[in-house]
């Protein structure tokens, strides 16, 4: 949790979420993205490995990528009501990716639901290279 | 910006802009805007082609993305566009206001039960699911039939339609058109308020501004009224996801520079654009359904918890309207009627007295504009105005509109007890998580009667009711 709070922030937008995440690779950063999103929404500790989903997406340069992989992550969440835990990125370039997420399917039970977020925008969306590594910027409609 | 007249700023038409964009405000209200970039999305939405006339804003305009909220925007149907991001995406986020025969004093003692019981009876929050399991055949009834499907199955009765906009039933809906992730989403969610801004609030009429449109609406002072806001919840979400990434995916048919890929569009004349209208029209119905659904489930808490019949609770539509929607509407432009797409991302329809989509028991004084404040500062019932036809294309303000970000509201609210500072103003509040009530708190949003008082001076609405908070349910 620390580890990922470190990885991504915030930044204010009137009406919805904006949030930077940063990776040392491009790997990495979609890594940060996904479990970003889960911890903005729910106590990640709470959630349990125990299933397995995957899913490959594409894009049409690396934001539009970006975006499309944000997306499925929360139709898993919001659509499929599954809730990630980790998230591995396979044969990862600018256009295309894997990703094999375990995770468990939500219980109001045990995950207390923080806040929902509908949806990604691709309002001021971006993925850049820097000399640190990997930063992409995303404003969620919540 | 180029200050029109007392409540009119112009963007004059720069670079690729194809209109100039207008924004209804005051000095007041543009100063406590700050950085917000709203203004610059007015200009960018001016790029988009067969845009008419102008790019409009409402004085609760706020930053969006793509679209600003607040935004109003009509295409020519030949030549223009229809974007899924000048809709939003809760297609048909609206609301809904009930009267009832009660007044202030008969219940003042009951508000707290009447919130217990209608935060047990009506599912809100984060993912919340209702009672009502859509088969798959059913959730396509839904689809093509909005508010129809539900007084067909109980919720409700045939009047309510009259008082519904588009009879609560889109035209043009075409289920084959939604995606079957669309459609799953919303099988289980039909008669769910929802999270974030949506809320139920029981209302007193408290100042009374026009008597004649009062009285022809139904109104009066210390009257109980009820005030729901919600849209078409994952359904909408979905449907708005899915063509806005086809859209962005063939953005280059277009053959027009983008300022902004949020903005992505289709001709409304290809597939593309008449296949987003078709889907559109479902997830509107789907929200028309859903606000009829809730209707009355609050019709039952009452009459339940008051232990009344309901003739004698009498909770009547007093009417029901979107405020994130695109519509073809015939619309005077100079004088002369035109058929055009009217994008209203945050907006809300204004038509005037004599107009024949106004329900024939208000034809007389004016369409009601609802408009809902922050949580806890009551709502304005407006009517609709002849300027609004001539200079909106028959639109008004939304709401309050925010002007501090969730993050910066939950900040601010830290060490704060919401609940009792509401109470001590004599509201009732329960939500389903604290989360939503920090990030709601009345600071977050521009003052309502300062955003009311724009729309009616500058007369592309009127005042006819303030209505003041007593109990809030909260998402």
């Amino acid at each position: 949790m620390s580890m990922i709070n470190r990885r991504f922030r915030l930044f204010d937008h009137t009406a919805d979420l904006g949030v930077e995440f940063f990776g040392p690779t491009r790997e990495e950063l979609y890594v940060c993205a996904a479990l970003a999103v889960v911890a903005l929404i729910t106590h990640a500790d709470c959630v349990s490995p125990d299933q397995e989903k995957h899913f490959s997406v594409e894009g049409a340069d690396e934001t539009d990528l970006f975006v499309n992989f944000l997306r499925e992550v929360l139709y898993l969440i919001n659509g499929e009501r599954f809730l990630p835990k980790t998230v591995a990125i396979n044969a990862c370039d600018a256009y295309r990716l894997t990703a094999i997420l375990h995770g468990e399917h939500i219980n109001t039970q045990k995950h207390l639901i923080n806040k929902e977020i509908k949806a990604v925008t691709y309002h001021k969306a971006a993925v850049e290279k820097t000399e640190q590594g990997w930063k992409g910027r995303i404003i969620f409609d919540v | 910006m180029e200050r029109l007249d007392e409540f009119r700023w112009l963007i004059p038409r720069h670079g690729e802009m194809r209109v100039p964009g207008i924004i209804y405000s005051s000095e007041h209200l543009l100063q406590s805007m700050g950085r917000d970039e709203s203004p610059k999305q007015v200009a960018n939405v001016a790029h988009l082609p067969g845009i008419v006339k102008y790019s409009l804003a409402m004085p609760d305009m706020h930053w969006g993305y793509g679209f600003p909220i607040g935004g109003v925007a009509a295409f020519d149907v030949e030549e223009g566009i229809i974007s899924p991001g000048g809709v939003g995406y809760d297609i048909n986020c609206g609301c809904r206001l009930m009267t009832t025969h009660l007044t202030f004093p008969e219940i003042r003692d009951r508000i707290k039960d009447l919130v217990i019981a209608l935060f047990q009876q009506v599912p809100s929050g984060v993912g919340s699911t209702g009672s009502i399991k859509l088969k798959q055949k059913e959730s396509r009834k839904v689809l093509t039939d909005g508010a129809r499907w539900a007084i067909n199955h109980g919720y409700g009765s045939p009047e309510d339609l009259d008082h519904t906009e588009e009879g609560g039933m889109l035209a043009g809906a075409d289920p084959d058109k939604v995606s079957p992730r669309a459609i799953e989403r919303g099988r289980a969610q039909l008669g769910t308020l929802g999270s974030g801004n949506h809320f139920l609030e029981i209302e007193v009429v408290e100042e009374i501004f026009d008597p004649a449109a009062a009285r022809s609406y139904g109104l009066e002072k210390g009257q109980i009224v009820i005030m729901l806001h919600s849209g078409s919840r994952g359904l909408g979400h979905q449907v708005c996801d899915d063509y806005l990434t086809g859209m962005v995916k063939h953005i280059g048919e277009l053959d027009i520079e983008l300022p902004d890929r949020q903005l992505a569009c289709a001709y409304l004349k290809t597939p593309r654009g008449q296949n987003y209208l078709a889907a559109m029209a479902c997830a509107a119905n789907y929200a028309w359904a859903n606000r009829q659904v809730l209707m009355h489930w609050v019709r039952k808490s009452f009459e339940e918890t008051l232990n009344m019949s309901p003739k004698a609770l009498g909770m009547r539509l007093l009417y029901d309207v979107s405020h994130n929607i695109a519509k073809i509407e015939t619309l005077p432009v100079d004088g002369k009627d035109r058929t055009l797409c009217v994008h209203r991302k945050g907006a809300t329809r204004a038509l005037p007295a004599g107009h024949p989509l106004v329900p024939v028991a208000y034809r007389n004084i004016g369409q009601p504009v609802l408009i809902p404040g922050d949580m806890g500062s009551g709502s304005y019932i407006l009517t609709g105005t002849d300027k609004a036809l001539e200079e909106t294309f028959g639109s008004s303000c939304h709401g309050a509109g925010r002007v501090m970000s969730r993050a910066q509201a939950t900040k601010s609210s830290r060490g704060r007890s919401i609940t009792k500072d509401l109470a001590d103003k004599g509201v009732v509040v329960m939500a389903s998580g604290r989360g939503t009530l920090a990030e709601e708190i009345p600071e977050a949003y521009k003052n309502l009667d300062w955003v009311v008082d724009v729309v009616h001076r500058a007369g592309i609405a009127k005042k006819v009711a303030r209505l003041r908070a007593l109990g809030c349910i909260k998402g």
